[in-house]
């Protein structure tokens, strides 16, 4: 008989690589990065088999973090070395490491073409509003008046709301989290790891030195109550201290009421697998400080089963094998028509 | 006066036996040009025939009927000698309308033949040709010189599927069988082979494949019946080396040398790309043969694709990204990614006409110094260029040979000439490809020493360690890396080390390369025809007619133009004149130069069309004058 291997529990420390962090002190990444390789021990993911790819960015440097396979690439082309390799290689575990630069400007392109082909990867998009490693421009998500370096008299452009876009870039799974939440941050991680496609988790991340507070009305104690709405698949729309508030639908339009108003049956309640309503939800983007702002959610908006990409590829070569037989590189080089000379 | 092949005496048909002859077909793109030059080709070749064909045809997909802009060409060049090109000047020029003389006049030899369908001469397309009022190129002189055989295709064809059934458009679209036919005749040659073409083309529409053998036959007893034809040509079979050959086109063999080399090496190909032309035929091609386990990815844009094939590559297939110029200066960045990473990656570039958009459908060989030189930071790539349709495929399994043994992305060279033009192919065997050595990294134990992924070896080659494997975890990036952990490094000594290291990685391989040869020529001389790329048929012509005719001519054709072959500035140094053709503005002339320090002579054409062999033997004639 074998003797019976006792294997060390597998710990977040595990998948830290040996390489110094190099975020400002204080940077919203360190949370993220820590409860992602709590999540790796957690689901005991093969560190052989994970590659972690990214763009450029601050929060591109992720890769060199973590001891699995990655790849830290250019800017705003993840997505496209996630298809390339998820493509040849099915079976890898790939997440991908991006920001509100990487994905929503330079990589707007392969960000939603990512998306729509729905290859089976884990897209953690820090959202920042800012640039960071550029030294503090503002980004596609900052918002409209923005004054930053570039824009000292305040931004003109209109921000992107990444989940409506990525609703509208037909994504199989969006949620949205906060790096100041990582209890609520655990399990949307492990959702999005568990899914079958591409999930894009959109997560608020503080940077304390170009945008410090972007986020703090959602992640404040003392403000956070009123200004976001956790939402859970099957459970009503409830939020404010507690849960007096609630969102019901007039229509189409979404309305805040007090709970006690309303009768349970008229209540929202959250299902994660209607495309309507997740993309309404991904509608509440209202600034928090105008009056009468719909509170910011937070969770899985939507789901869907998709069939992957890759695995579409890979399907079609095997039919084809099935169908015209393996490879015979000697028939193909002959060609359909040969003539001989004597 | 225009000599009209009227009567001929007694019906006495000359039958003339010919070396070479150079066919160009011509018309609207709608009239099946490419077909009816496809199908002259094939029978030409069963015949034993050498060839040389070369496709021309118009950046517009349907421009509009009757129009110059919508001239579509096939230039045909067969013979019973050796063949190197499509051919200078077309013997016979058919056209099926007035803007197709109009545009094409120009390739016809002084004394050629025009076979013309009347038809499209009439006024409507006089006019869509721009010809002023009541001008007829048929008979205003223009033609005088040459010899005009004016054919009413049309109606003819017209007339022979009267009964079939078939609406007008239908019977219409047949009459480049008429065309055909009727050279078929005249070149005697036999319908079998286009017969079981339209056999299976049709097999599914059996009206179609009467009305087609009929109308083909129509043209071919045309020729017989009509009294208007004094010469038959016979071209015999050329002296080729006994063996089993297929014509290939440029697109098709480079489509087929990648998969060879995925499949001597057993690494899956991976094509990401984006359409663009006169590229697209390679991913055409490869998403045929799955069967192979090839997969091709049509991506978003030009980027994606080959960021797909480097993260294809990281993964351990064979990355492969093609396109043309203007897509290839958007996979700059990424082409310095695959620098650094220092992985094996495949870039072809099938050139056109730039700068810019440029000439979408015309030929060029001006993005040399993109491949040598187009990317941010000392980033050194070795390029290879295909010289001829056939030759496309030796360089496409070359490239991968390099890429994979040499952990580098690698340029491979060729144009719309080549890409679009064929030539007979003799069939080689899978067991005859040269091996291609890979070597995946090893699993390691947690006890064994730290994987270094940047460690090099005695070819300044570092491990291809890809996901999966036990122990190698690993980070790779743009940023500058430690020498040997990979780690990233800012260290200035540290940095000038990579770059030199990086150099020398891609100069070493002059020592896996073969040395330059000699085409032809003695090995010392009064001028040394240097080329490279798909300027090979004509200048090697060019080389054999002065040969011939006594001048001390050489030629060399470089195909490995990063790094040199080792012997080549010593090779160049031996003849008192270096003459390079090149079309583009004097590109290859300027490394030669800067290298060698050569006083080498440019000749260059940058008109979007081959050069022509004439071109080249007047040129060193006046360098030897």
């Amino acid at each position: 008989m074998m003797p019976e291997v006792k294997e060390k529990k597998i710990t977040a420390k595990d998948y830290a690589s040996d390489q110094d962090v190099k975020w400002c002190p204080g940077c919203g990444d360190y949370s993220i990065l820590k409860q992602v390789q709590s999540v790796c021990a957690e689901l005991a993911l093969k560190k052989d088999e994970t590659v972690f790819i990214s763009g450029i960015g601050c929060s591109s440097r992720f890769p060199y973090y973590m001891d699995t396979y990655g790849m830290h690439s250019i800017h705003g082309r993840g997505p496209a070395f996630v298809m390339g390799l998820k493509t040849a290689r099915p079976e890898l575990n790939v997440w991908m490491i991006t920001g509100d630069g990487d994905s929503m400007s330079i990589g707007g392109n392969h960000f939603i073409h990512l998306l729509r082909r729905n290859v089976d990867v884990n897209v953690l998009l820090f959202n920042n509003q800012i640039y960071g490693l550029t030294k503090g421009q503002y980004s596609p998500t900052s918002e409209q008046g923005k004054v930053t370096k570039s824009t000292p008299y305040g931004s003109i452009d209109h921000p992107f709301n990444p989940l409506s876009l990525a609703m509208g870039a037909e994504a199989t799974f969006v949620a949205r989290t906060m790096d100041r939440d990582p209890k609520h941050m655990r399990p949307i991680l492990i959702e999005g790891e568990k899914h079958r496609g591409t999930s894009l988790i959109e997560i608020y991340q503080n940077c304390n030195i170009f945008n410090d507070g972007a986020f703090f009305p959602f992640t404040e104690k003392t403000t956070k109550a009123d200004n976001t709405i956790f939402i859970e698949h099957g459970k009503p729309l409830l939020f404010g201290a507690e849960h007096r508030k609630a969102i019901v639908l007039d229509g189409f339009t979404p309305k805040v009421v007090n709970t006690a108003d309303v009768a349970e049956t008229e209540l929202w309640i959250h299902d994660k697998h209607d495309r309507v309503k997740a993309s309404i939800l991904t509608r509440f983007f209202d600034d928090p400080r105008e009056e009468g702002a719909l509170p910011r959610p937070f969770g899985i908006f939507y789901q869907e089963k998709r069939p992957v990409y890759e695995e579409g590829v890979s399907a079609q070569v095997e039919k084809h094998v099935k169908e015209k037989g393996g490879p015979n590189l000697n028939l193909l080089l002959e060609g359909p028509n040969t003539w001989t000379i004597k | 006066m225009i000599e009209r092949c009227f009567a001929r005496n007694m019906g006495q048909i000359e039958n003339q036996i010919k070396d070479e002859v150079t066919i160009l077909f011509a018309g609207d793109s709608g009239d099946g040009i490419q077909l009816t030059g496809g199908q002259f080709t094939d029978t030409a070749a069963l015949l034993g025939n050498d060839i040389s064909t070369f496709p021309n045809f118009p950046a517009e997909i349907r421009a509009p009927q009757g129009t110059v802009a919508g001239v579509s060409g096939f230039q045909l060049h067969f013979g019973s000698i050796e063949l190197f090109t499509p051919g200078d000047h077309a013997d016979v020029l058919v056209v099926m309308n007035a803007a197709a003389l109009k545009s094409n006049l120009d390739s016809l030899k002084k004394g050629g033949i025009v076979v013309a369908n009347i038809s499209g001469f009439d006024k409507k397309n006089l006019r869509l040709a721009k010809y002023d009022d009541g001008v007829n190129p048929l008979n205003d002189g223009t033609l005088d010189g040459y010899k005009i055989h004016e054919v009413d295709v049309t109606k003819i064809t017209r007339e022979t599927l009267k009964e079939s059934g078939l609406g007008t458009k239908a019977v219409d679209r047949s009459k480049n069988m008429f065309v055909l036919g009727f050279l078929y005749w005249m070149y005697n040659r036999k319908l079998d082979n286009t017969i079981r073409f339209l056999e299976k083309k049709f097999s599914k529409k059996p009206e179609l494949i009467q009305s087609n053998i009929a109308v083909l036959k129509a043209g071919y007893y045309y020729g017989d019946t009509a009294e208007a034809i004094a010469s038959r040509f016979e071209v015999k079979p050329a002296n080729i080396k006994a063996g089993t050959y297929r014509n290939i086109m440029g697109n098709e063999a480079t489509a087929i040398g990648l998969i060879a080399a995925s499949q001597k090496t057993g690494l899956n190909l991976f094509c990401g790309t984006y359409p663009i032309t006169p590229a697209s035929d390679i991913l055409h091609f490869l998403s045929k043969y799955k069967n192979f386990g090839v997969k091709t990815v049509q991506a978003e844009d030009e980027i994606a694709g080959i960021c797909a094939a480097i993260g294809a590559s990281f993964g351990g297939a064979l990355g492969i990204t093609t396109s043309s110029g203007p897509g290839i200066a958007l996979k700059g960045e990424a082409i310095g990614l695959a620098n650094i990473y220092e992985i094996p990656l495949v870039i072809v570039n099938v050139q056109r006409g730039g700068p810019s958009t440029g000439l979408p459908t015309k030929t060029e060989q001006a993005d040399l110094f993109q491949a040598l030189y187009g990317r941010n930071g000392e980033s050194p790539i070795p390029v290879i260029a295909a010289q001829s349709p056939k030759d496309c495929f030796s360089a496409a399994y070359e490239a991968c040979r390099i890429a994979i043994e040499h952990m580098t992305p690698v340029f491979l060279l060729t144009d719309g000439y080549i890409a679009n033009g064929s030539e007979p192919w003799e069939v080689i065997k899978s067991e005859d490809l040269p091996d291609i050595e890979v070597k995946f990294a090893e699993p390691r134990e947690l006890e064994d020493p730290a994987f270094l992924p940047y460690k090099r070896n005695e070819k300044l080659v570092r491990p291809w360690a890809i996901p999966g494997t036990k122990g190698l975890a690993h980070r790779i990036g743009g940023l500058e890396k430690d020498f040997e952990t990979g780690n990233v490094s800012y260290d200035p000594e540290n940095h000038e080390r990579m770059v030199k290291v990086r150099q020398a990685k891609v100069d070493k391989i002059a020592d896996y390369i073969p040395e330059q040869e000699l085409d032809a020529g003695e090995d010392t001389g009064d001028v040394l025809l240097l080329s490279w790329g798909s300027t090979y048929g004509a200048v090697k012509t060019a080389a054999k007619i002065l040969i011939n005719e006594g001048e001390k001519v050489s030629h060399a054709h470089v195909k490995y133009l990063n790094p040199l072959p080792k012997n080549l500035g010593e090779l160049v140094k031996k003849f008192d004149k270096v003459v390079m053709p090149e079309m583009n503005n004097g590109q290859f002339i300027k490394i030669i130069r800067e290298k060698f320090l050569v006083d080498a002579i440019g000749l260059n054409k940058i008109k979007g069309l081959p050069f022509v062999t004439q071109e080249i033997v007047k040129k060193v004639k006046e360098v030897l004058a």
